[in-house]
C-alpha cells in the first residue's frame, strides 16, 4: 500500500477516470528504447539512400548503390543495387577464380585432358557433381543405370558410341531410341525363332533348331533386323540399335529372368513390343558447352570410354 | 474548425478505434504492394509465357490437390548456386497466369520451376509410382493412383471459365479468340478457347501419351504435362544475360 502510495506520487497517471476513480499511469519509455527507436528511424533514412527504396510514378528511385558486371555480350555495365545484379557480379567473380579451369577445358583435347593430373582431379569433383544434379535421377548415382530403363555408362557396352566424340554428341543432342513392334507383322512362331536366334548370340540356352530359323529371319526382308543391329549382329551405333551378342542388355531383362524359357520370353517381349521408351534428354540449352565438356570427360572415365 | 483532437475518443469508442486500427496496419502492405500495380517493370516483357493448355492446368489441379507444393517450391532465386542446379532465375512473367502461384518456400525436394524437359516423360511417370525405383534415397511419396485413375475431364470448361474470371486469357467468344491468336498465334490461342476445352484436352492427351498408356486419360497424363511444361515457355537463349535486370 504504501509503496503505491508513493509510486503515485512520482508518476503522473493519464488523466483519464473511468468508473469514478480507475486510472492509468503514465509511465515514460525506458531512455535505451527511445533511441533504440530513433536510431532504427535514421537507420531507415540511410537505407533508403542507398538501396531501392520509393516508387515514384511508374519507376522508383535505385538508390546510390551500385553494382558492376560484365554481360554475356562483354560489356561492362552498371546498375543500381538488386538481387539480379548481384547474381551476374557474382557469376563474375566464380567465373574469375574458375576461369583458369574452364579456360584449360575448353582450350585442352580430350586426350590432353585427360593424361593432366590436375585436370583429372578438376573433372573428377566438377563431374560428380554435375553428374548427381542431372544425370543420377535416370543412371543412378555411379553410373550403373537401371534394367529395362537407362543405360549402364560404366561398361564398355555402348548405344551410340563411347568416344569423346560420341559421347559429347549424345549429350549435346539428346537420344531417342526407336525399334518398330513386330508383334503384329510377325506371327508369334516367327518373334519365338528370332528369339531363340538372339539368345544364341549371346550365349544363352537356345533350341538350335528354331535359332537356325531365326538366323534366317534376322537377315531376310520379312524381318529385316540385320537393317538396323547389322549383318553381324553387333549393333549400329548410327541407330542406337544395340550389340545383341554381348550379352549386355538394357530393355529384355535377360539377367534377371530365371531359366532358359524365361531368358527367350523377354527377348520375345521386345521384338514383339518394340522400343520407344528410351529417351536421353539434350542438354545443350540447360547445361553450358564447358559443363558438358566436363561431362562428356567424366562419363568417359567412367570406366568404359573408348 | 476544432483540432483539439483527444485520444479518448477513440479509447472510447470500440468501432472508430477497430477502424482506425484497420487503417494503421494496411498502410505496411498498400505502401509495399500497390506500386507494383503501377510500376510497368514489374512484369518483365518476354516472349512465349501462355496460360497453360486445359490438359497441363487439369494437371496443375493435382499437383495442388496432391499437395506437391508443401515439399516443392517453383521459385528459382537469383543466387549462383540456385543457377547452377535449377538454371535460370524465375520471372515474374513466368507465373503471371498462374492463380494461385506456386513459387512457394517448402523445400523437401528440389524446386520445379524448369523441371520441364528435364527428365523423359517414362522417368517422370516411374518417379511419380515408385520414386525409391529411381532415386533410392528419396523420402517423396508414391503416387501410384495417378496412374490408375481416370481424370475427371467434366469440367474442365468451368475450371478454366473461373481461371477467366480471375484474369486468365482463356477465351469464350470469337472476338477473345482473335484477340488470343493476335497475342499468342494460331495454334495456341485454338487450346485456350474454352468451347473446344474437353476437345482439345482429350487430342493433346492421345497425341502426346504421357503415361504411355493409350487406353485411357489418367491423372497422370495431365500431371506429366504440366511437369513438361514447367519452365519452358521462355527461351532464354533469345535474351542477353542481363536483360532483366532492369525489372528489379
Ligand atoms: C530422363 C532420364 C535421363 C537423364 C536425366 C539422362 N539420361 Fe542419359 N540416357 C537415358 C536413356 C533412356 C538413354 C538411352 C537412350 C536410348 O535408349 O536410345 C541414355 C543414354 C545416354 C548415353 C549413351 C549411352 C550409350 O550406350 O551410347 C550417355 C553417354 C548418357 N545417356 C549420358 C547422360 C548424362 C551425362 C546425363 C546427365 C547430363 C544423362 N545421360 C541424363 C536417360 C537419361
Ligand atoms: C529400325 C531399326 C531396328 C530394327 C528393324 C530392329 N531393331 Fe532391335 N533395336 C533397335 C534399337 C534402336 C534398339 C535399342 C532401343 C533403345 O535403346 O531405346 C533395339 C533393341 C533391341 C533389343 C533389346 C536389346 C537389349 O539390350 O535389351 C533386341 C533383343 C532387339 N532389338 C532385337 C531385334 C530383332 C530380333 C529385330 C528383328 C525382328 C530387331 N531388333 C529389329 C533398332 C531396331
Ligand atoms: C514428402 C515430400 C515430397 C512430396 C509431397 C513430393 N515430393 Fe517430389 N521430391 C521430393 C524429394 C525429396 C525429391 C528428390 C529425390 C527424388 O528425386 O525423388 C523429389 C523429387 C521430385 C522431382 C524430380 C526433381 C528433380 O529436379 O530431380 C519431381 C519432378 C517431383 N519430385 C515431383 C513431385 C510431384 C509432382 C509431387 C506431387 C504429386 C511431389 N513431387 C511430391 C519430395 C517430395
Amino acid at each position: 500500500m504504501s509503496e503505491q502510495k508513493l509510486q503515485s506520487q512520482t508518476v503522473q497517471t493519464t488523466g483519464h477516470a473511468w468508473d469514478g476513480d480507475l486510472q492509468e499511469y503514465n509511465n515514460p519509455l525506458p531512455v535505451w528504447w527511445v533511441y533504440t527507436f530513433y536510431a532504427t528511424v535514421i537507420f531507415s533514412i540511410v537505407y533508403w539512400v542507398i538501396y531501392p527504396s520509393w516508387p515514384i510514378g511508374k519507376d522508383w528511385i535505385g538508390g546510390m548503390s551500385k553494382i558492376t558486371y560484365v554481360n554475356s555480350e562483354g560489356e561492362t555495365k552498371t546498375h543500381s543495387w538488386n538481387t539480379r545484379a548481384l547474381l551476374l557480379q557474382d557469376l563474375n567473380k566464380a567465373a574469375a577464380e574458375q576461369k583458369p579451369y574452364f579456360d584449360k577445358v575448353s582450350g585442352m583435347s580430350y586426350a590432353q585432358i585427360a593424361q593432366d593430373p590436375e585436370m583429372n582431379a578438376f573433372i573428377l569433383s566438377a563431374g560428380r557433381a554435375l553428374f548427381a544434379d542431372n544425370c543420377a535421377p535416370c543412371h543412378q548415382a555411379g553410373g550403373q543405370g537401371v534394367v529395362g530403363f537407362f543405360p549402364n555408362l560404366t561398361d564398355d557396352d555402348w548405344l551410340y558410341g563411347g568416344s569423346y566424340d560420341e559421347i559429347h554428341q549424345t549429350l549435346m543432342i539428346g537420344r531417342r531410341g526407336y525399334m518398330p513392334a513386330f508383334g503384329e507383322v510377325l506371327n508369334g512362331d516367327q518373334i519365338d525363332q528370332l528369339a531363340n536366334y538372339v539368345a544364341k548370340l549371346s550365349g544363352s540356352g537356345h533350341d538350335a533348331a528354331k535359332a537356325a530359323a531365326g538366323d534366317a529371319l534376322f537377315h531376310s526382308e520379312t524381318a529385316a533386323c540385320f537393317y538396323c543391329h547389322g549383318d553381324d549382329a553387333k549393333g549400329r551405333k548410327d541407330l542406337g540399335a544395340p550389340n545383341l551378342t554381348d550379352n549386355i542388355w538394357l530393355w529384355a531383362d535377360v539377367p534377371g529372368a530365371s531359366g532358359d524359357e524365361g531368358k527367350i520370353a523377354a527377348i520375345r517381349g521386345v521384338i514383339a513390343g518394340g522400343l520407344n521408351k528410351g529417351v536421353m534428354p539434350a542438354w545443350a540449352g540447360r547445361l553450358s558447352p564447358e559443363q558438358i565438356k566436363v561431362l562428356t570427360v567424366y562419363v568417359h572415365e567412367l570406366g568404359g570410354g573408348q | 474548425m476544432n483540432l483539439n483532437f483527444k485520444h479518448e475518443w477513440i479509447e472510447t469508442n470500440i468501432g472508430l478505434m477497430a477502424v482506425l486500427t484497420m487503417l494503421a496496419i494496411s498502410v505496411g502492405g498498400l505502401v509495399e504492394i500497390a506500386p507494383l500495380f503501377f510500376i510497368d517493370k514489374t512484369v518483365e516483357k518476354v516472349e512465349g509465357v501462355r496460360p497453360y493448355t486445359p490438359l497441363e492446368q487439369r494437371g496443375r489441379d493435382i499437383y495442388i490437390r496432391e499437395g506437391c507444393y508443401t515439399c516443392h517450391s517453383q521459385m528459382i532465386r537469383p543466387f549462383r548456386d540456385e543457377k547452377l542446379r535449377y538454371g535460370h532465375y524465375s520471372l515474374a512473367a513466368e507465373s503471371q497466369y498462374d492463380h494461385p502461384f506456386q513459387w512457394g518456400s517448402k523445400r523437401t525436394g528440389p524446386d520445379l520451376a524448369r523441371v520441364g524437359g528435364k527428365y523423359s516423360n517414362q522417368w517422370q511417370v516411374q518417379h511419380l509410382v515408385a520414386p525409391r525405383s529411381m532415386v533410392p534415397e528419396s523420402v517423396m511419396p508414391n503416387y501410384p493412383w495417378l496412374l490408375t485413375t481416370k481424370l475427371d475431364i467434366s469440367d474442365t470448361a468451368a475450371r478454366m471459365k473461373a481461371l477467366r474470371k480471375v484474369g486468365v486469357p482463356y477465351s469464350l467468344t470469337q472476338a477473345e479468340l482473335d484477340a488470343n491468336i493476335e497475342k499468342f498465334g494460331e495454334t495456341v490461342a485454338k487450346q485456350l478457347h474454352i468451347p473446344d476445352a474437353q476437345k482439345n484436352l482429350v487430342e493433346q492427351a492421345n497425341f502426346g501419351n504421357y503415361d504411355g498408356d493409350r487406353s485411357g486419360i489418367s491423372e497422370m497424363d495431365a500431371l506429366v504435362a504440366y511437369l513438361q511444361v514447367l519452365g519452358t515457355m521462355v527461351d532464354f537463349s533469345k535474351y542477353a544475360d542481363d536483360a532483366f535486370v532492369g525489372n528489379r
